[in-house]
Order: C-alpha cells, then sequence, then structure tokens
C-alpha cells in the first residue's frame, strides 16, 4: 500500500497545480470539486486556463478571483438560472482582468476529452456544419473523409495538465468508485497528465474489489488522493448529499457587481481554512435540507468457479 | 374553455407533437414539463433523455437543471457525456429534440452565443451546450419560445444551431443526419417549415388569435400555410395534469 498518495487539500493543490497549468475541475452538474477551487484561488494560482464544459459557478469564482487566462468551455450559464456573471464581466468588460475563450459545443469538448484520453490525434463529429463557431475557432477544422470524400469537422484532443476529479468512494492509492450522473470524469482523469482525486469516503481496497466496474478511475492514474467530505457543495454528490439549488439561484444576485462577488469571496472562500471551515460555517438546517433519503441499488453477484 | 397562461398554453400544444414510444431529448423548464405531460397522457412508454447522461428518467419533482440527482433516482441508465453525445445523439437514437435560444429566425436558425459581435459581445449568452449537436443529429427539433420582436429576428446574430440556413439547398448541401427544425410553439400559434423552401410558416392559430396580431410581433413577412388550422384549446385534463405537475408554478407562472 502506497499511503504517500493520501493527503490534504492544501497539500495536494501545492504540490500538483502550477500557474500557467491548464487544469480540468471535472463533473457534469455532479461532484464539481468546490473544495479544490477554492483552495487554487487561496493559493493565489495564476494564468490557468481553466477547462471545464460548464464553467458553473466555480470557474465563475476562480475568473473572479483572477486566477485564470483562458477559459476552454461549451456551455458557459448558471445551469436552470441564467448568466455566469463573473465570466460574462471579464468577457465583456475586461473586469477584473480581460480572460481569452475557446468555445465548442458539448460533444466537441467531450470529443476533445475523450481524444486526449485515448491519444488520438484528432477527433471526427457529425456537429458544428452549418453553425458560425467554426469561423471564430481555429480548433475546429474541417477535413475530408478518406472512405466518402465527405466533409467532416475534427477537433483537436484536450491534455490538461491536471484534472481534479471529486468521487464517492475511493481508497488511498486512489481507486476511485464513482456513480450518478457519471459526466466527463474518467476522459478528463485520462486525458490529463497529473489527477487529484477527492473523496467523501476513504474505503479499503476490499470495497473496490468488491465492485470493479464501479471503478472508473484507477489508481496508477492517479496521483494524489483528498479525503474532503461535501467537496462539492453547491454541486452534489449522488446519495450524499443533493444540490443547493438555493445558492445556485443566489449566486445570480451576489454577483451583481464584482465588488458584490468579492465580498463573498471573502468570507466564503479567502475567510476560511479548509472545507471544513466552510462546513462549519453552513447553517445545520441547509446541511439537513441537503441530505437525501437513501435509494440502494439492488446488489450484484462477481463470483466466479 | 379552460382559461390557461400563455406558458402553460404553450406546454399543452408541445406535448401533443410527442408520441408514445418516442425517445425526447429534454431540456428544463418548459420543454420538461411539455415532455413529462405528454407522459401522463398520450405518451406513457416516452422516454426522456437528458444531455447530462440521464436515460430515461422519472423524475420526481421538477429539476432546476438537466444534471439534478432527481434525474439519475430511478431511471434506466446513465452515461457519461460522451456517450450521451456519441452513442445517442450521433448513433441517431433521438426522435425530437427542444430547443431555445435568444434568437430564431426564419429558417429556423437558433442563437444562444450572443448578441452582438462574436468577438466584441453586446451580451454574452451562455453558448451552444448541446444545442448544435442536438439540432445536427435529432430527427425533429421543436423550439417553445415567447412570440416577441426581440426573439424573432430576420437573421441571427449568430448561428449557434443550424436551421435551414437561408434555405433547404443550403442545409441539404450540409448534409446532417438530423432533420432540422420541425416546429416553433409560440403563445400565439404554431409554425412549421414549408418543405420546398424550408421557410418557416404559420400552421395552426392558437384560440383567440388573429393572422393580423401574429404578424405584428414578427418583424419579417410571415408565409401562411394553404391549411391554415386553429389549435384545440387545452382540455379540462390536459390543464389539470399539466399543473399537477408543476404545483408551485414555477415554470407556468
Amino acid at each position: 500500500m502506497d499511503s504517500s498518495k493520501l493527503m490534504s487539500m492544501k497539500e495536494a493543490v501545492g504540490k500538483h497545480v502550477k500557474d500557467g497549468d491548464t487544469v480540468y475541475l471535472a463533473g457534469f452538474t455532479h461532484m464539481i470539486p468546490f473544495a479544490a477551487g477554492h483552495e487554487i484561488i487561496r493559493q493565489g494560482r495564476k494564468d490557468l486556463t481553466l477547462a471545464r464544459a460548464t464553467p458553473d459557478i466555480i470557474y465563475d469564482q476562480m475568473i473572479a478571483a483572477g486566477c485564470g487566462k483562458k477559459v476552454v468551455f461549451s456551455y458557459a450559464g448558471n445551469p436552470g438560472v441564467g448568466s455566469l456573471r463573473c465570466f460574462r464581466r471579464a468577457l465583456e468588460k475586461g473586469q477584473p482582468k480581460p480572460i481569452e475563450i475557446d468555445e465548442y459545443t458539448h460533444f466537441g469538448l467531450s470529443g476533445r476529452l475523450f481524444a486526449g484520453a485515448t491519444n488520438m490525434p484528432f477527433l471526427p463529429m457529425r456537429t458544428n456544419k452549418g453553425s458560425d463557431l467554426p469561423p471564430f475557432n481555429p480548433n475546429i477544422k474541417t477535413v475530408k473523409d478518406p472512405y466518402t470524400g465527405d466533409d467532416i469537422m475534427v477537433v483537436p484532443p484536450l491534455k490538461p495538465d491536471v484534472a481534479v476529479v471529486h468521487v464517492q468512494r475511493a481508497d488511498v492509492n486512489g481507486n476511485a468508485h464513482i456513480w450518478g450522473i457519471i459526466g466527463e470524469q474518467k476522459d478528463a482523469a485520462f486525458a490529463s497528465k497529473k489527477v487529484i482525486i477527492s473523496c467523501e469516503e476513504i474505503v479499503g481496497e476490499d470495497v473496490i474489489r468488491s465492485d470493479p466496474n464501479r471503478t472508473l478511475i484507477p489508481d496508477f492514474a492517479v496521483h494524489a488522493v483528498v479525503h474532503e467530505p461535501w467537496c462539492a457543495h453547491p454541486s452534489y454528490t449522488q446519495g450524499y448529499y443533493d444540490r443547493d439549488n438555493e445558492f445556485y439561484m443566489q449566486w445570480d444576485d451576489i454577483t451583481k457587481e464584482h465588488d458584490s462577488t468579492m465580498k463573498w469571496m471573502q468570507e466564503w472562500v479567502y475567510g476560511v481554512e479548509d472545507r471544513q471551515a466552510y462546513m462549519k460555517k453552513l447553517t445545520s438546517e441547509k446541511v439537513l435540507k441537503l441530505l437525501p433519503k437513501a435509494a440502494y441499488s439492488a446488489p450484484v453477484s462477481y463470483g466466479s468457479v | 374553455m379552460v382559461e390557461c397562461s400563455p406558458s402553460e398554453l404553450m406546454v399543452v400544444v408541445a406535448a401533443r407533437e410527442l408520441k408514445d414510444k418516442e425517445t425526447v431529448l429534454v431540456g428544463v423548464g418548459i420543454p420538461n414539463l411539455a415532455a413529462n405531460l405528454a407522459k401522463k397522457l398520450q405518451a406513457p412508454g416516452l422516454n426522456m433523455v437528458y444531455e447530462s447522461g440521464a436515460v430515461g428518467s422519472n423524475p420526481s419533482r421538477m429539476p432546476l437543471s438537466i444534471g439534478d440527482p432527481c434525474l439519475v433516482t430511478g431511471a434506466k441508465s446513465v452515461c457519461s457525456m460522451y456517450e450521451q453525445f456519441a452513442y445517442y445523439l450521433q448513433g441517431g437514437r433521438i426522435d425530437v429534440g427542444f430547443l431555445g435560444g435568444a434568437q430564431i429566425d426564419k429558417y429556423g436558425n437558433i442563437n444562444s452565443t450572443v448578441i452582438g459581435q462574436y468577438k466584441t459581445p453586446k451580451v454574452r449568452l451562455p453558448g451552444s451546450g448541446g444545442a448544435c449537436d442536438i439540432a445536427s443529429n435529432v430527427k425533429k427539433i421543436i423550439v417553445i419560445t415567447p412570440h416577441e420582436k426581440r426573439r424573432f429576428v430576420e437573421k441571427v446574430d449568430f448561428k449557434t444551431s443550424p436551421g435551414f440556413i437561408d434555405g433547404k439547398a443550403a442545409w441539404k448541401a450540409l448534409k446532417l443526419q438530423g432533420g432540422g427544425p420541425y416546429a416553433v410553439i409560440t403563445n400565439l400559434c404554431t409554425m412549421k417549415f414549408d418543405d420546398a423552401s424550408g421557410e418557416m410558416m404559420v400552421t395552426s392559430l392558437h384560440p383567440g388569435v388573429t393572422i393580423e396580431k401574429v404578424q405584428e410581433n414578427t418583424p419579417w413577412k410571415l408565409k401562411v400555410s394553404d391549411k391554415l388550422e386553429q389549435t384545440p384549446a387545452p382540455t379540462e385534463k390536459e390543464a389539470a395534469t399539466l399543473r399537477s405537475l408543476d404545483p408551485h408554478k414555477i415554470y407556468l407562472g
């Protein structure tokens, strides 16, 4: 057992996230590693290329804090609510600083990760034709299909320097069990040079081996393991805590101005030492409201002769 | 006749377009209500698929986002984001997709990216997400939108999701596997697309609406189908079932 991978979020970010890196904090709505984003902000990382299909509130916060120089994305909205105001301020007004964008469709961005993970030179796909996006993004190209002679759109591989993936449970070596919306977590992990796994629970290797189909990321792809309960709040972790939809709606008000955003950041990011301290600030009423009823799957047998 | 709000009317009319056993790619809000309503009425076997990877969802409450945990509890399957787009969408397994946007033009091109210029945005919108992928690959695109002049424009500022471009010929040349725009449902009428030209045309007027009123709210001279129909008013059953789906009127207000 190599328990040297087990460390705090502060250590993991300090060791594996460098200024100028391309980072991918994974999770499609689900299990977005907010605690990692907050630690990156506290450590003052800058010039990051922030890659995520949906920048979501996490990158809105990192943009407001001035961590990013570029956003690689496919949907820059607050799902079900509206705009990401910090992203828009950076893009429309250069506040707090200008930000470059590298934009795709969801299929394009998830395809870039798939191509990165599988080491393909590019990935052909049936999308983008007829859209106005390719003329503005030279990374989206057209090639001739060698079999039919038709034009086909392609996207290049995306290979982030570091991915952070939050999961329900992992062992100390980083074998990670994930369920629920599995988004682009596996693709992001396999595409990235370094991987930080954070988890709600650390379990024994026997638990992992009892259900190998659920291990989407194996230990040898992982560089650090962080035991970080409630890492994803206000996003959620299926079966552990629900999405804090109320906060997603409040974010729209909090971010009306850059100053009001930074006031919130002072209190909830800069003003706390780590995720435990953040959790102590959440009211117990809020926490209780987010705890779901259990819904267990039927057990399966992996037995063999 | 049941009194209905404009949102309720749009949801009821959209729900009628969905057939049993179809597979529909659903967004949150109004399209989600339309799909759930159809499932409770004429289409109990409707498969609801979300771009977050949830397949055959049975949500017990209204989801705020397409990645809401209630879409996973009791779903038929959950796949990765890449698999959703590759296996389901590009694989040709989705019959109907709902799209929305800030602007739509007479050929059904949709803008959800930017008002103004891409490089110097007046208003930056969220962007495609899966919209362009859906527009390129599903058999029928349905758009539900309030009928306002700022939304219906002669030419969109940015084509996020291709409709029939500037006519059927240009669209055919793209060789997309999808069927393109199928219906635009507003609070005033239902519009479909002319087979030959690919231009939007009014096919059905909602109760109490005149063609003049539709034209007043559309900035170009609208085509009208020679088989113009009257949209049947929502029935008691449709209205009651719909209201039970959104009892707090989050989307139906």
